[in-house]
């Protein structure tokens, strides 16, 4: 039987049916056209399905749709403000910090909720807080970079 | 499946009891929907306890902390309180999984998936840490290391779920710490663990001591004659030796690619000495 969810997402108010073993990620990708997250491992071992539930960082593919009744979730698609990128989303495309992408909304996602808590983390912080994220392309060395910087210009330095 | 997330531990106790099929209780769900998606496990009923009052809360009491079975192992290290009084539980429970899986995990669901490598067990078995179980005749308490029953199995019976972790006090001049092994710096799980809790007295003499070693025994092991190698010493070179040699032969490890029997019972020494002599600084041993 169908799980009835009445939860918030970007801000907005949502409701969604779905069934009661059915991932968050699913219900994400495939009923609410949200297709930011991807499915990379579907056990929480590469963090492309990052979200962000009531501020915590979080993989969809952990969660149950059926357990968001009331929550409050970040989805990649509410990072950008309209037409303007969040300073992470521009670093990484000015610093070149994806090549197929894959894995880029995770990490920037795991970036905003790492920035949320450290605002001037060090390389090494960095790379604690995204060894949760799985980056075949990069090499993570220009992902590290993009989050410097756009650390940088949050912080207004 | 049906998915249900009950208001008390009553309703919760009274659904997981009366479920004729398979019935889980869903925590963080870091293991729960892993083992779902592989086909480890094919629930009827699934209880989400996260939405009973307390579950996700960390108190501080005048015997201790409790801490509801559903709080995830992030708030843990943002609790001041609790990383001052059991630095080394909360070292063991940061360290599962990375930052995403951190944000849903459990010290409870840890516990119960009841493998001998869980992080946050032997912390919690060297601190003397308990756990309040609710069930169908009431509740009962039990000490974290009587929980595990062997690999992938506890002591709980149908219509049970741990509901808290009870810690202690801490005693004045104690320290406790954690540490593991492994190949890599972040998201693995022990190839071997110790945990170490101590108490001195005023002359630095160790007058309690409880030291826990996990990933080599199919559960996590209190090893008593790790204990008494420390009480009465200072932690001094022939006390750790004692230790050291008391945690190696103590150890039924398996052998298998991540390390061998060998390797396993000489570092089960090697990190119970050196956990010990974590825990004996933030005692304030010198």
């Amino acid at each position: 039987m169908a799980v009835l969810v009445k939860t918030t997402i970007n801000g907005d108010p949502v409701e969604y049916a779905c069934q009661p073993d059915e991932p968050l990620l699913d219900v994400l990708r495939n009923r609410l056209g949200l297709t930011g997250a991807k499915e990379g491992c579907g056990t929480g071992d590469c963090g492309a399905c990052s979200v962000i539930i009531d501020g915590r960082l979080t993989c969809s593919c952990l969660v149950l749709g059926a357990e968001m009744e009331g929550r409050t979730l970040e989805t990649i698609e509410g990072m950008a403000d309209g037409a303007t990128l969040h300073p992470l989303q521009r670093h990484f495309i000015e610093g070149a910090a994806l090549q197929c992408g894959i894995c880029t909304p995770g990490m920037l996602i795991a970036a905003k909720a790492l920035l949320a808590k450290n605002p001037d983390p060090s390389e090494e912080e960095i790379r604690f807080g995204l060894a949760g994220n799985l980056c075949r392309c990069t090499g993570y060395d220009k992902i590290v970079r993009a989050v410097q910087s756009a650390a940088k210009e949050m912080r207004g330095a | 499946m049906r998915y249900e997330s009950p208001a008390t531990v009553k309703d919760a106790v009274a659904m997981l009891a009366k479920e004729k099929g398979k019935a889980f209780v869903l925590g963080g769900g870091t293991d729960l929907l892993v083992k779902m998606k592989a086909g480890m496990v094919e629930p009827d009923l699934v209880v989400d306890i996260k939405r009973i009052k307390g579950m996700r809360d960390i108190k501080k009491t005048a015997s201790g902390f409790v801490i509801g079975a559903g709080t995830p192992c992030a708030a843990l290290s943002e609790n001041a309180a609790l990383v001052k009084a059991w630095p080394g539980v909360v070292e063991g429970a940061s360290l599962i999984g990375s930052k995403q899986v951190q944000g849903r995990c459990t010290m409870a669901g840890n516990l119960c998936n009841a493998s001998p490598a869980a992080d946050s067990v032997p912390g919690l078995v060297a601190a003397g840490a308990k756990v309040v179980i609710a069930g169908p005749k009431g509740k009962r308490k039990l000490a974290v290391e009587d929980v595990p029953a062997g690999v992938g199995r506890t002591v709980l019976k149908k219509g049970e779920f741990i509901e808290s972790i009870e810690l202690p006090k801490k005693d004045a001049r104690s320290g406790d710490a954690y540490l593991r092994f492994i190949p890599r710096t972040e998201m693995d799980i022990a190839v071997v663990s110790a945990g170490v809790s101590l108490t001195l007295d005023a002359k630095g003499v160790i007058t309690k001591a409880r030291v826990a070693l996990g990933a080599v025994a199919p559960t996590v092991l209190l090893v008593k004659e790790c204990a008494k190698a420390l009480i009465g010493s200072t932690l001094d070179e022939a006390a750790k030796t004692r230790l050291a040699a008391a945690a190696s032969a103590a150890c039924k490890p398996i052998d298998d690619k991540r390390g061998t029997i060998e390797f396993r019972t000489d570092v089960a020494g090697v990190l119970a000495r050196r956990a010990a002599e974590i825990a004996y600084a933030r005692a304030g041993g010198k």
